[in-house]
């Protein structure tokens, strides 16, 4: 047990300035980042082993998502007008640099991608492009994990050693969702990776908030707690719903929205715990004070 | 390339940066043991660099109703009234503590290590700047601030940084012009010192011993350590109650100390997401 603990504050103030993002943004943005990335793994393996209705949709669903999370994120600026002002330096110390290159890089190949297996046009122009942003996928889902974790946000950066797995798995189990929903004949591997990305949100996510710090327990306070326990319950049903669902297509589908939803959840409950973390002093001043006395 | 030194321990800020043959680092020392809260720092720095007015308010925290620092706040005077007991008969009085807060200028600022745009940078003198027409309000340096000194410029509106990252400037404009920044020039007590930074090191640490021999045992400095989480900073501060007391973090450390490992991380979990993919692709039934 973490004993209770005792504090000085300045009138009770923060002593961080609490992150400026908009929830629907940017928590929005970390699920949606994720789901474009996941989906061209998905679209990727299914083109390799002959799914071609599966490829199709998870490209599609890569598209839309890696669009919208663009125009999140722009719409998340104080300046909206200057974001190409993001392109002016490359920094490896700055996440949302080394993020914004990545994105820049991955946008086009999805879009190819897509746009390819739409019009039904340069097939083997269109299969390389899908497997460019396959190849870029994984750096695209974990770079978020370094994004908010490199930040004086305690929950946050204390919790970096697991973050890029619970987003890793996030992105894996949703892009399966993906597959699950809309293309249930092909989405055998799809059951399987749900299991997996399933498996790995919620062991990595239950290290993170059950992790024996004092700062930990703003993982487990209001509406953090809330969508953290939704999205184990949610992810926890599409994985066994995409399992059980090979004859069953309505429950393939249903599987697959509740991988979607967990996700989500998943997402924005790690968000929100962050400002708890960043608005209450205490968990500024008791962990610094600790680490005084060691 | 990022070498050892480029993210923790101590180092000279400006030529750590790349900056060849710059002038001696400066900064403030704030000796809050003889300010008397009259704000002319705060007046000062919001005349001289023109930041708009960020909300008239009643806080009901004593003579405080500044709040915090922030976007149009870059000087902030901190008023703590303590009632404790006389040391010598018991008698309970109050304590006056009376702070006048900035920007700590850190060797390894993290809201410029973070910064994607590049528009906050390491000026020649050593202190971090933002580059108001650079940045494009993107809001990563406001939670990378272990002391959240910077914040987003919400308003009024109108107001040509609105939307921006904004915070104090060490007065980069007067810097260049070799004249001392608003806030010291102001304090009429000498509270706030404004100087090269080794010099200001002799300087606070000369007064803390005065202090102390004098019996105010409660007298410390914060920030002067090189060797501390930010690489020391280059505002440092003469206190005379813990640091929390005046809101500030007791023991902070530079977030892109860890961004390496960081990287690693998410390259091993990067790595676990194709090797499951490839699995799951290929194993079991078709």
């Amino acid at each position: 047990m973490v004993p209770e603990a005792t504090f000085t504050s300045y009138y009770g103030r923060p002593v961080l300035k609490a992150p400026s993002w908009h929830p629907a943004d940017i928590a929005g943005y970390l699920f949606l980042g994720g789901l474009a990335g996941g989906s061209s793994i998905v679209a990727a393996g299914a083109d390799l082993t002959g799914r071609p209705g599966l490829a199709r949709t998870t490209r599609v669903g890569a598209l839309g998502a890696v669009t919208l999370s663009g125009l999140a994120l722009v719409h998340d600026l104080g300046r909206p007008s200057r974001f190409v002002n993001m392109l002016r330096v490359i920094k490896l110390t700055s996440p949302m640099s080394v993020g914004s290159w990545i994105l820049t890089a991955y946008a086009p190949l999805a879009a190819g991608a897509a746009g390819s297996d739409v019009l039904g046009r340069w097939p083997r122009t269109g299969r390389l492009l899908g497997l460019g942003a396959a190849v870029l996928a994984p750096a695209l889902v974990s770079y978020t994990a370094v994004l908010i974790c490199d930040t004086a946000v305690p929950a946050w950066h204390e919790a970096y050693p697991d973050m890029p797995f619970v987003f890793v798995g996030s992105s894996a189990a949703s892009a399966a969702g993906l597959g699950l929903l809309t293309a249930p004949a092909q989405a055998e591997p799809c059951r399987r990776l749900a299991m997996f990305g399933g498996l790995l949100e919620i062991g990595a996510s239950r290290r993170i908030v059950h992790r024996t710090s004092f700062v930990a327990e703003a993982y487990r306070l209001g509406r953090a707690r809330t969508l953290l326990r939704a999205a184990e319950g949610l992810t926890g049903f599409g994985i066994v719903g995409g399992l059980l669902g090979r004859r069953r297509h309505w429950l393939s589908r249903l599987a697959g929205l509740a991988l979607l939803a967990g996700g989500a959840c998943e997402r924005f409950g790690l968000f929100e715990a962050g400002m708890i973390s960043a608005t209450d002093p205490k968990y500024v001043v008791v962990p610094q004070r600790r680490a005084d006395l060691h | 390339m990022i070498e050892d030194n480029s993210l923790f321990g101590p180092v000279d800020a400006a030529p750590n940066a790349g900056d060849v043959a710059p002038p001696a680092r400066v900064g403030f020392f704030t000796d809050t043991s003889v300010c008397i809260g009259c704000k002319a720092c705060e007046v000062a720095c919001k005349e001289w660099n023109g930041i708009p007015e960020d909300g008239i308010n009643l806080l009901g925290s004593s003579y405080d109703n500044t709040g915090a620092l922030g976007a149009s706040t870059w000087r902030h005077v901190a008023f703590i009234e303590q009632t404790r007991p006389r040391p010598d008969d018991g008698h309970e009085q109050v304590r006056w503590l009376m702070s006048s807060d900035v920007c700590k200028h850190c060797t390894h600022a993290a809201c410029l290590d973070v910064c994607p745009t590049g528009a906050l940078f390491r000026t020649e003198f050593g202190t971090v700047v933002v580059q108001d027409d650079v940045c494009n309000g993107c809001g990563y340096c406001i939670p990378a601030c272990p002391f959240g000194v910077i914040d987003q410029r919400k308003g009024p509106a109108g107001d040509r940084n609105v939307g921006l990252a904004q915070k104090c400037t060490l007065c980069y404009d007067r810097l260049l012009d070799d004249a001392t920044p608003a806030c010291a020039t102001a304090c009429p007590t000498e509270s706030i010192q404004f100087g090269e930074l080794d010099e200001l090191r002799v300087r606070a640490a000369r007064r803390l011993e005065a202090l102390q021999n004098a019996g105010r045992s409660e007298a410390r400095l914060y920030g002067e350590d090189p060797n501390d989480g930010v690489g020391g900073s280059g505002s440092m501060f003469l206190l005379l109650d813990e640091p929390e007391v005046y809101g500030l973090p007791p023991d902070p450390v530079v977030t892109t100390r860890d961004v390496m490992a960081m990287w690693r991380r998410a390259a091993l979990a990067g790595g676990a997401l194709v090797a499951g993919a490839v699995i799951c692709f290929l194993g079991g039934q078709p």
